[in-house]
C-alpha cells in the first residue's frame, strides 16, 4: 500500500497545501501511484481516493482527462515523440515513422519483450531542438532532443538492458 | 542588442547557482522591496514600467495585481509554468537557465500581492526541472531568502511546486486553478476573476515565467529605464521564440517592436537553402496566419503593430513556413492540436474542432468536396466568440485566416468539380 510504504512523501505532498484543500494533492498522489504500480488500475485509483476521500469515479475522470497518466498497461519505458507542427518541419514525423519501422511496431505499440512503447505526443516545449521525444519511464520523465533515429535506437537498447536488470 | 534583462545568463556564466546569482545583484531587489517599500509602492513602479502580460495576452501586470479585493486574506501567487503552445519554448530556458531570477520575481510578485504562499505551476512534461526548482527553493531556505519573518521584517512566503499532468488547457489560467485544486482542467465562467476569487475561492494573482523573471531589474533599475526599452505602449524585451524553417532556431531576447525581418534574418539566420518565406505564425498556432509581404516583414513586433496586420503577437512564438510550405498540411497539423487539446466543456470547440479535423483529414487526403472549404470557414466562424475562455478562438483563427488569405492553397487539394465539368 502507498499509505505504508511512502508514508513521508505522501506527507510531504500533503504539507504543501492548506489542511482543507487535501484535493490539491489528488494529482501528486496519482504520479505517486503511477510510479509504484507502473500504470493506474481501477485499484490504484481507489487507493489515491482514499487517501484524499475521494470518489473513486472523480480520480478516474482526472485519469482519462490528463495525457501523463496511463489506466492502461503499455511499456516500462514510453518513448513520446512530438509531431506537432514546429517539430514536423523539421522532421519529426519521418523520425518517428523510421523508428517505429526499425523497432517493427506501429505507431502506439509496444515491443514483443514488453519494454517500449512508441507514442505521439502534442508540443513538448522543445521546437527548436527538433527531432526530440520524452522518456516516460518509472522514476520520472526526461527529455531526449536534437535526436537522430540512430541516437534513439541506442537508447532503447541500453533501456533494454536496464529494464531487464530492474 | 548586447544586454539581456531575462536572458541574462547568457551574459553571466553559472547564472544558475545562488553564489553566483547572489554575486551579481540576486535578491537585492527583493530585500529592498521588503525593507523599504509598501506592496502598494511596488504595484505602482510597476504599472509605471508599462511591463505587460508575458504569456500571450499582454495584459499590464501591475493593473491585474491591482484588481485584488481589498482585505480579503489569504491571498495566493501561482506562475504558470505550464509552457504548452506549440512553437514556445522560453520559459524552460528561463527557469533552467536562469531561476533564480525567476524565483525571485515570484518573491516580488508575492510581496506585491501580500501572499505568503506561491505556487509554481509546471506542465507534467517538465518533471526533471519541477525537481531542480525544489532544491533551488530549499537552498532559498537556507540562505534566509524564503520563509518566516524575512529580512527581519515581519513577512513570510512559502513556495511550492506542482506539476500537471499534460492538459495544453491549463496555460489558461483559470483551468490552471482549477487542476491545481485537483480537479478537471477547464476553465471557469469569468466574472468572478481570479483576483477576486482564484485559487482556493481566494484572491489571487497568475502570472506567466516571463512576466515575472521581468520583476527583479524592474525594481533594480526603475520603472522609467524599464519603460525605455520598446515601443511606446509596449515597453521592454521579450523572448522570441523562432522555429520552423529558419537556420537557427531558438530563443532570442530583443526589444519589443523589433521587426520580423530582423529577427528572422538577422538573428535567426535567414531561411535555409535561400528559399523564401511564404508566410508566418507570429504567436504560435493561436493567432492568425500572415503572409510574408515586405509589408509583415517590416512590422515591429509589438502588442499594437501586429495586430495592425492581421494577427497578433501572443507569447511571441514565431513559426516560420519556407515557400515549399503546404499552408492546408500546416492548418490541419494545428487543428489537429486543437482537436486532441480542447477540454470539452463548450460545445463549439469540442465538437467544431472535431468537424474541423475531419474535413482536414479530407483535404491533406485530397478527397475533399469544392464546398468543404467554405464549409471549413463557416465552421472556424462559428466557434469564435461563443466559449468560455481563449482556446476555442485560437482553434478558429488560423483556420478562418488562412483560408482567406491562402485560399488557392485549399482549392489543390479538392476533388474536381464535376458539375462545372459537365
Amino acid at each position: 500500500m502507498l499509505k505504508d510504504n511512502h508514508t513521508q512523501e505522501i506527507e510531504g505532498i500533503l504539507a504543501k497545501y492548506p489542511p482543507d484543500q487535501k484535493r490539491s494533492a489528488v494529482m501528486p498522489l496519482l504520479f505517486l501511484a503511477q510510479r509504484e504500480y507502473g500504470s493506474l488500475s481501477p485499484e490504484a485509483i481507489a487507493e489515491v481516493g482514499d487517501l484524499l476521500g475521494l470518489q473513486s469515479t472523480e480520480v478516474a475522470s482526472l485519469v482519462g482527462f490528463y495525457t501523463l497518466y496511463h489506466d492502461r498497461e503499455g511499456g516500462k519505458y514510453r518513448i513520446q515523440v512530438c509531431t506537432d507542427l514546429p517539430c514536423a518541419l523539421r522532421g519529426a514525423q519521418a523520425f518517428a515513422d523510421e523508428l517505429c519501422d526499425k523497432l517493427d511496431i506501429k505507431m502506439g505499440e509496444t515491443t514483443p519483450d514488453g519494454q517500449v512503447t512508441v507514442e505521439e505526443v502534442k508540443c513538448l516545449a522543445a521546437c527548436d531542438r527538433a527531432p526530440m521525444f520524452q522518456l516516460q519511464e518509472p522514476d520520472g520523465i526526461h527529455y531526449h532532443e536534437d535526436q537522430s533515429v540512430g541516437s534513439a535506437l541506442a537508447l532503447i537498447e541500453a533501456l533494454r538492458v536496464k529494464g531487464q536488470v530492474d | 542588442m548586447t544586454e539581456h534583462v531575462v536572458l541574462r545568463h547568457r551574459d553571466i556564466e553559472g547564472l544558475d547557482q545562488l553564489d553566483t546569482y547572489l554575486d551579481n545583484g540576486g535578491y537585492k531587489a527583493f530585500e529592498s522591496i521588503v525593507r523599504k517599500k509598501s506592496p502598494q509602492q511596488v504595484i505602482d513602479l510597476v504599472k509605471k514600467s508599462g511591463l505587460r502580460g508575458r504569456g500571450g495576452a499582454g495584459f499590464p501586470t501591475g493593473v491585474k495585481w491591482s484588481f485584488l479585493t481589498p482585505d480579503v486574506f489569504p491571498r495566493y501567487v501561482v506562475a504558470n509554468a505550464d509552457e504548452s503552445e506549440p512553437g514556445t519554448f522560453k520559459d524552460r530556458e528561463i527557469m533552467e537557465r536562469n531561476p533564480f531570477q525567476f524565483l525571485e520575481g515570484v518573491a516580488i510578485c508575492a510581496y506585491a500581492a501580500q501572499a505568503n504562499a506561491a505556487y509554481i505551476y509546471c506542465r507534467g512534461e517538465f518533471w526533471d526541472l519541477a525537481q531542480e526548482l525544489d532544491r533551488k527553493i530549499e537552498e532559498l531556505h537556507a540562505r534566509g531568502l524564503l520563509g518566516r519573518k524575512l529580512f527581519d521584517s515581519k513577512y513570510s512566503l512559502e513556495m511550492f511546486t506542482h506539476l500537471g499532468a499534460g492538459a495544453y488547457i491549463c496555460g489558461e489560467e483559470t483551468a490552471l486553478l482549477e487542476s491545481l485544486e485537483g480537479k478537471l482542467g477547464q476553465p471557469r465562467l469569468r466574472p468572478p476573476f481570479p483576483a477576486a476569487e482564484g485559487l482556493f475561492a481566494k484572491p489571487t494573482v497568475v502570472n506567466n515565467v516571463e512576466t515575472l523573471t521581468n520583476l527583479p531589474p524592474i525594481i533594480n533599475r526603475g520603472a522609467k529605464w524599464y519603460s525605455s526599452i520598446g515601443t511606446e505602449k509596449s515597453t521592454g524585451t521579450k523572448v522570441f521564440s523562432v522555429s520552423g524553417n529558419v537556420e537557427r532556431p531558438g530563443n532570442y531576447e530583443l526589444p519589443l517592436g523589433t521587426t520580423f525581418r530582423e529577427l528572422i534574418y538577422d538573428q535567426a539566420g535567414g531561411v535555409p537553402n535561400d528559399l523564401s518565406i511564404k508566410a508566418i505564425l507570429p504567436a504560435g498556432a493561436s493567432a492568425p496566419i500572415l503572409p510574408a509581404t515586405d509589408e509583415v516583414l517590416d512590422t515591429g513586433m509589438d502588442y499594437e503593430s501586429v495586430p495592425k496586420v492581421g494577427s497578433s503577437l501572443g507569447s511571441a512564438s514565431i513559426i516560420v513556413l519556407d515557400e515549399t510550405v503546404d499552408i492546408a498540411w500546416v492548418l490541419s497539423k494545428i487543428t489537429d492540436f486543437f482537436e486532441h487539446e480542447s477540454c470539452g466543456k463548450c460545445t463549439p470547440c469540442r465538437d467544431g474542432t472535431y468537424w474541423m479535423k475531419h474535413i482536414f483529414d479530407r483535404l491533406v487526403d485530397d478527397t475533399a468536396q469544392p464546398h468543404e472549404i467554405e464549409l471549413l470557414h463557416s465552421v472556424g466562424i462559428g466557434i469564435q466568440g461563443k466559449c468560455l475562455c481563449a482556446l476555442g478562438e485560437f482553434a478558429a483563427l488560423a483556420v478562418t485566416s488562412a483560408v482567406e488569405r491562402f485560399r488557392p492553397e485549399f482549392e489543390l487539394h479538392v476533388v474536381e468539380d464535376s458539375s462545372k465539368a459537365a
